[in-house]
């Protein structure tokens, strides 16, 4: 293992992990399904006291 | 989950447990004193010796003490406020130890005789102390007082544990008087914000799980579906603290009887070990933590929901994964290999993404309620820490740019950065919060006076301006005169000289310290008349509904 196999999969693996994390939290966030649980959570805080 | 299970023992036998558990730290803490080799490790030894003692003294007290009957029918939840009225006061009290030790150092720097030559009061003692005084004491007071109040609210779920919560905080306290003691007798690890010798993270590191595990109980038994945003954040700082301090802190003791250790790393990746977990305790302690904090209080205090959740979540889940590769950023031009320097810019840069959207978040919550920035001077300093919030994440990523580090580095750029930051968003969101919570926490309907809030808003406001505005000129002035050559390729100035140029500088930053230091006394005076019921008579606030009338 060269300093630059390491170096290419680190930085190969590393675009793909965080691209596809993005996308992963974008379309959790924007599933249609999910947007009644999102605006119940919004008013938590207002809800006690 | 070893915090549900002590939870669920009955009260004899937690303080059983703890009563032998204070009789066995105050034997170790003698025995250490007894045979301590050195001075520093003998004074830790007893004052450990000495909190664990007073704390049986305590406990045995609060053991006799007739039980309070939880309060109202099936549905009122009897919430745990003692200990975040605690946090409340401690919160307060370190704030003003922690600006008074920060208006010293600058005047100091303005008038070295103010070192008064002994090591004691000496600048580079005095400087952890101020750092670890307002980051860790009052800002880890104003973190673990908010977290224990929103996550009870949120999680509509009273506080897990009976005397965790108090070994917490008082735990915590022990925490930073061992520190701040340890600096003044010359106890360091040489660590930026991890100064405290091996002994003393221990036992941070023992008082941090309790936290963890008090706080996963309490949203483990919650009575709400869903688990608050504000919550996620408080989380995320939990945990990420935990984890660079064990790693940064990984030290070999000389021997178990003195302060003395070294660290398992070492040259570069010592270097790099350190900045990873000081640019988290930025990232984590500073701003994950707060924005729980803003997160709850904003839309609290606003009287709506925040502007997007689904932008909240972006900005948690993009915060926490970027963050943690930024530190690299403070290593630029050293040994640290190009690409690793390289990397932390990259990350830095991209940081600007989740940075603003949150503060967008934050700030566009108050669309269509614009007025009450007008007529609510905690909406005031809500919205002005977002503003700063906003500034300096904006600052940071472009003095991680490798050519703007080459001028910013080593100067009071990076002081006035720093504290437009940790003055302008941690220190005002903490404002609003302990504005916020005080009234409700000792059982008053309001503040004392909403005017002496804006009074302090004001004044604290023009200090940090007389701060920040200070530090950049002197910063950029500082740099380039450092790098100035003559047409013979000599430097221009001796160092001495770029000292001097700073004293008007020096002397305008003490003068912003010493305003918000007034500020924070205008606070403790409207505090302290709120919590003895006392109401202020005075006009209402331009453009309320009560003005208008």
């Amino acid at each position: 293992m060269t300093y630059e196999t390491i170096a290419g999969l680190a930085k190969t693996g590393g675009l793909i992990y965080f691209v596809v994390l993005f996308a992963v939290v974008l379309a959790f966030v924007l599933w249609p399904r999910n947007a009644e649980k999102f605006r119940e959570a919004a008013n938590i805080p207002l809800k006690e006291d | 989950m070893a915090g549900l299970t002590l939870y669920a023992f009955g009260d004899d036998t937690m303080n059983g447990l703890a009563l032998f558990g204070l009789g066995v730290a105050a034997m170790l803490g003698l025995g250490v004193a007894g045979g301590a080799a050195d001075e520093g490790m003998r004074i830790h030894a007893m004052l450990f010796a000495g909190a664990a003692i007073l704390a049986v003294f305590f406990l045995i007290n609060r053991i006799y003490e007739p039980k309070v009957s939880l309060a109202g029918g099936p549905d009122t939840i009897d919430y745990n406020d003692s200990v975040v009225r605690a946090g409340a006061i401690a919160s307060v009290f370190w704030g003003l130890v922690g600006f008074l030790v920060g208006l010293t150092l600058a005047l100091q720097l303005a008038f070295p005789v103010l070192n008064f030559d002994t090591a004691w009061l000496n600048f580079g003692r005095l400087r952890p102390l101020h750092t670890s005084a307002v980051i860790f004491a009052f800002g880890g007071n104003v973190l673990i007082m908010s977290s224990f109040y929103v996550v009870q609210r949120t999680c509509r779920a009273r506080l897990a544990g009976d005397l965790a919560p108090w070994f917490i905080f008082w735990g915590y306290q022990l925490f930073i008087v061992l520190a701040a003691t340890g600096y003044l007798l010359g106890i360091t690890q040489s660590k930026e914000y991890a100064e405290p010798e091996w002994y003393v993270d221990l036992w941070l590191t023992i008082v941090w799980v309790t936290y963890l595990l008090v706080f996963l109980a309490t949203i483990w038994k919650r009575r709400e579906p869903h688990i608050y945003v504000a919550n996620w954040f408080f989380l995320a700082f939990i945990v990420t603290v935990a984890m660079v301090h064990l790693v940064n802190n990984a030290t070999v003791p000389v021997s178990l009887m003195g302060s003395k250790s070294y660290i398992a790393w070492s040259g570069v990746q010592d270097a790099l070990t350190q900045w990873w977990y000081a640019h988290n305790a930025v990232g984590f302690f500073l701003t994950a933590g707060f924005l729980g904090i803003m997160y709850y209080f904003l839309p609290k205090q606003a009287g709506r929901p925040i502007f997007s959740y689904r932008l909240s979540i972006i900005h948690f889940w993009s915060l926490i994964f970027l963050y943690i590769w930024a530190g690299p950023h403070h290593l630029h031009f050293t040994a640290l290999p190009d690409w690793a320097q390289t990397l932390g810019m990259v990350f830095s840069v991209m940081l600007w993404m989740p940075s603003w959207g949150g503060m967008v978040n934050g700030l566009m919550t108050l669309s269509g309620a614009w007025d009450k920035i007008r007529t609510d001077p905690l909406i005031r300093f809500m919205v002005v820490s977002l503003a700063f919030y906003g500034m300096s994440t904006f600052e940071g990523p472009l003095m991680a740019i490798r050519t703007v580090n080459a001028l910013s580095h080593y100067t009071d750029w990076t002081i006035g950065h720093v504290h437009s930051g940790a003055l302008g968003w941690v220190a005002y969101i903490s404002f609003a919060a302990i504005y916020f919570v005080v009234p409700p926490l000792w059982g008053q309907a309001r503040l004392y006076s909403l005017r002496l809030v804006n009074v302090h808003f004001w004044v604290s406001s023009i200090g940090i301006v007389l701060y920040i505005t200070a530090m950049w000129v002197s910063g950029i002035l500082q740099g380039l005169m450092w790098r100035a050559y003559d047409n013979l390729g000599f430097l221009e100035f001796s160092f001495i000289e770029t000292v001097e140029a700073m004293h008007p500088f020096y002397v305008i930053r003490a003068v912003g310290g010493l305003l918000f230091v007034i500020g924070m006394l205008v606070m403790i005076y409207n505090l302290w008349r709120t919590i003895r019921g006392e109401v202020r008579a005075e006009a209402p606030m331009a453009g309320t509904a009560a003005a208008r009338a």
